[in-house]
């Protein structure tokens, strides 16, 4: 069905859509980027994981909605994700009306693989505009088009363009326009008249059955892929007889010497063959060694390729666990300022302990992560675009398959070491959706870095300073060392579980293109960048920080505050009469009151009597409710531990992990009957418990976003706290067993 | 069960073939097809991953990887070493 004619308008223009669509490795995203300056609504397409990135621009008063597409090298979906994009073609998808037109971009330097996808394009009978990307490096590469010439085989518009660089845009938008108001092309029929005819029989049976409308190109696929996509809803619809009939039709197609799948890609590349003939001219055979082949013998070398990636992932991990610090430290003191800001306008009371430990402590637990996202986005992005990344993924590939991933899973899992957030977003790179979703679920497993501070604080307090063989081997080090691995250890059998499970099914190809080594583009970096970090503050960031706000109100009501708010104005007070750094007797007595207030107030706050009510089965760990109700609170944030522990401690909030005062405290405590609170099996199962439990609101957020739906968070969350409380029970049991045994 | 040479019997670097076809008609093989590994085509070794897989392979002008289980996939008549 044609959209528009080129009747003109004299109306308000009608908004054209228009569908840009490529391989990966083209430079699509930054063609997106250049056309609609950066602007775009992104969400996710109903029912799958595939992201939906629509962006708007006007050219000569026309609207122009642009709709990106996932990088993909054919339409012949063989999953519902792969479908999407045929969807919107076709007009399909809901929100979405039918394209005016069909935006290829393609790699000038790899015309022939690229053209694959084009060629089946051509087949929706859609305007196609060719836009021949990077530019600038087959120039370069000394590959030469004579472009008058293709256009007039293909009998379509080409730009050229180099859209890191931002050249050839202006040009593609003009081309967009034009294109969209074309008349509609009919399809070039590249296939055996037979397979047409079996194309038309289809239609009048599936007319037969009662389906009118079916759109040529969807019976096309279903006679080409077996078992693809288009088969399978076919299937669903029908049930057996459609694959019946597909069957029968692919057998006289086989005899009249149309086998499928092999003809498709028989006929088009031997078409795309034909029309690159005498238009495209090489400097050098194709076949010869080029300057990226040659750097590929160093860096996928057993040795030197080994050692560059180990250097590379050490200073990458490096990067987001300690340069990130002082930047992270750096937004905890902006938060400190203005907190303490809030404190001198507003007065002691429920609005300033809203502002302050609610709201903006919320927002706090949002901005921390934005250093480690930045900067684990900014090696990648540079990864991605100088084409190292593809590297990365051969040389780890045979390691991940023994878990069943491919190689594309290790860089999100490593990261997931400094901070599962960047790691889960990380996982974009893995096309295979089963393969994503496995790493995505045991991604927070890894030991993140907010961990680290529940390790030394028990490790510190509780482990003996043993050390064997003069001082090398030591025994805080080497628990510390266990409980950073504990979490990969368990995700080993997680993951392989995951995929015989509920993601089994064939392997996918590790098929991949090596794209030739390029300098990365500052712009294209740093658009990748903005468009994670956005997309990490602005949709799971309202969510973690309503989930901040609520744990704080279960810490604050239903008490009244009155008694510890006085005591706050009176501290401050004396405070601010009192020169700078210095204290009196006065002062650390109120102090010392407003600590055994705060500390009476948790425990009697909705998150105190829960942790008194389900007290026993913390008992069963060797907890009392003080070390619940730590836990319980820092589900939001695991590393909110430190100083819910130094509240309900009688510490006050302001407390850190190597804090001497706080692990001495915590050394006293005791239970009512005066037996010592934390022994060494207590402080190991606590460490067990922070290393499994999926404490962190962000993450699962995140994972919600990347899986698109609420199920695989809360399944996250339901598998990893209870691996963390049976690991946490079978400590403390066997712990305690041992140590009276 | 065919004897004949697949991709995976191609050992050295530098080594080239012609392809024959690619076995089956399931998912990977489709996509072996459909990134231009059809019958006729020259194919060569660039390289291999430390464990010997996957391995590197050029073809019609760009380079692609492919793991041993899936070049085993592809048959293929090796070209006499130049």
């Amino acid at each position: 069905m044609p959209s528009s004619t080129s009747v003109p308008v004299a109306d308000p223009p009608r908004v054209l859509t228009v569908a840009l669509i490529g391989n990966p490795n083209t430079g699509k995203s930054t063609l997106f980027n250049a056309l609609t300056g950066g602007k775009a609504r992104v969400g996710n397409f109903p029912g799958v994981t595939v992201e939906k990135k629509l962006g708007k621009f006007q050219e000569d008063g026309q609207p122009v909605l642009l709709v990106d597409l996932p990088g993909t090298y054919s339409l012949a979906a063989r999953s519902a994700d792969e479908m999407v994009s045929v969807e919107v073609l076709l007009g399909r998808q809901a929100d979405i009306g039918r394209p005016d037109a069909v935006v290829c971009i393609l790699d000038a330097s790899n015309l022939e693989r690229n053209l694959y996808l084009f060629s089946q394009i051509r087949d929706l009978g859609l305007p196609v505009l060719l836009v021949l990307n990077m530019w600038d490096l087959a120039e370069q590469a000394g590959i030469k088009i004579d472009l008058p010439a293709l256009r007039e085989r293909l009998g379509t518009e080409i730009v050229t363009t180099s859209a890191h660089r931002r050249e050839g845009v202006e040009a593609v938008r003009a081309a967009i326009l034009k294109t969209a108001k074309q008349a509609v092309v009919a399809p070039i029929r590249l296939f055996p008249p037979a397979f047409y005819e079996e194309v038309q029989q289809l239609g009048s049976w599936l007319e037969g059955e009662g389906i009118k409308d079916s759109p040529e190109f969807l019976r096309e696929r279903a006679l080409l892929d077996v078992h693809g996509e288009a088969e399978h809803r076919g299937a669903l619809r029908l049930g057996e007889k459609f694959q019946t009939v597909l069957g029968e039709a692919r057998t006289r197609l086989a005899a009249a010497g149309c086998k499928v799948p092999l003809v498709e890609t028989k006929v088009r590349y031997d078409w795309i063959r034909r029309q690159l003939q005498d238009v495209v001219h090489r400097s050098q055979s194709v076949q010869q060694e080029t300057t990226s082949d040659r750097i590929d013998r160093w860096l996928t070398h057993w040795f030197t390729g080994l050692l560059f990636f180990a250097v590379l992932m050490f200073v990458i991990f490096q990067a987001i666990y300690t340069w990130a610090e002082p930047l992270m430290t750096f937004v905890e003191a902006v938060q400190g300022q203005i907190s303490g800001l809030v404190q001198e306008v507003v007065p002691p009371g429920t609005l300033q302990s809203l502002l302050v430990d609610g709201i903006i402590a919320g927002v706090g637990s949002v901005l921390v992560f934005l250093p480690q996202i930045v900067l684990l986005f900014t090696f990648i992005s540079i990864m991605e675009d100088c084409g190292y990344m593809a590297r990365a993924a051969f040389l780890m590939d045979k390691l991940m398959t023994k878990v069943g991933l491919s190689g594309k899973s290790f860089l999100p899992l490593m990261s997931s070491f400094a901070c599962a957030i960047p790691g889960v977003m990380a996982t974009r790179v893995i096309e295979n959706r089963r393969d994503r979703m496995v790493t995505i679920l045991v991604a927070p497993l890894m030991s993140c870095s907010a961990r680290l501070p529940v390790y030394v604080l028990m490790v510190a307090a509780f482990i003996p300073k043993t050390n064997w063989t003069g001082g090398v081997i030591e025994l805080q080090g080497l628990v510390l060392f266990f409980m950073q691995s504990l979490g990969a250890l368990i995700a080993i059998p997680v993951a392989w579980i995951l995929k015989k499970t509920y993601f089994k099914g064939e392997t996918p190809p590790f098929v991949m293109e090596l794209p030739a080594y390029k300098w990365p583009s500052l712009r294209m970096v740093f658009d990748r960048i903005y468009d994670r970090a956005k997309a990490f503050v602005v949709r799971a960031g309202s969510l973690i920080f309503v989930v901040s706000v609520l744990i704080w109100a279960a810490g604050y009501f239903p008490e009244d505050h009155t008694g510890q708010h006085q005591l706050q104005g009176k501290i401050a007070q004396i405070e601010s009469s009192l020169p700078e750094g210095t204290t009196s007797s006065e002062l650390d007595e109120l102090q010392e009151q407003e600590r055994a207030i705060s500390a009476a107030l948790i425990r009697q706050s909705y998150l105190g009597q829960m942790g008194q009510a389900v007290e026993p089965v913390f008992r069963l760990l060797g907890w009392d409710w003080r070390i619940g109700v730590g836990a319980i609170a820092s589900f939001p944030a695991r590393e909110v531990i430190i100083a819910t522990m130094g509240t309900i401690f009688s510490l006050g909030g302001d407390v850190e992990a190597k804090d001497a005062q706080l692990q001495s405290t915590l050394q006293a405590a005791t239970w009512p009957d005066g037996t010592p609170l934390f022994t060494i099996p207590v402080a190991l199962s606590i460490m067990v418990f922070f290393a499994l439990c999926a404490q962190c609101a962000a993450t699962l957020l995140v994972i919600r976003r990347e899986t698109n739906s609420w199920w695989w968070p809360v399944f996250t969350f339901t598998y990893m706290t209870t691996f963390a409380y049976l690991g946490a029970l079978l400590t403390y049991q066997i712990g305690t067993a041992i140590m009276n045994g | 069960m065919s004897h004949s040479p697949t991709l995976a019997d191609l050992k050295t670097v530098g080594d080239s073939a012609t392809i024959l076809e690619v076995n089956g008609e399931d998912g990977i093989a489709v996509r072996l097809m459909e990134m231009g590994l059809t019958d006729g085509e020259e194919i060569s070794v660039i390289g291999f991953a430390p464990l010997g897989d996957p391995i590197e392979f050029a073809i019609r002008g760009y380079r692609i990887s492919l793991r041993s289980s899936e070049a085993q996939r592809v048959r293929v008549a090796p070209n006499p070493r130049s």
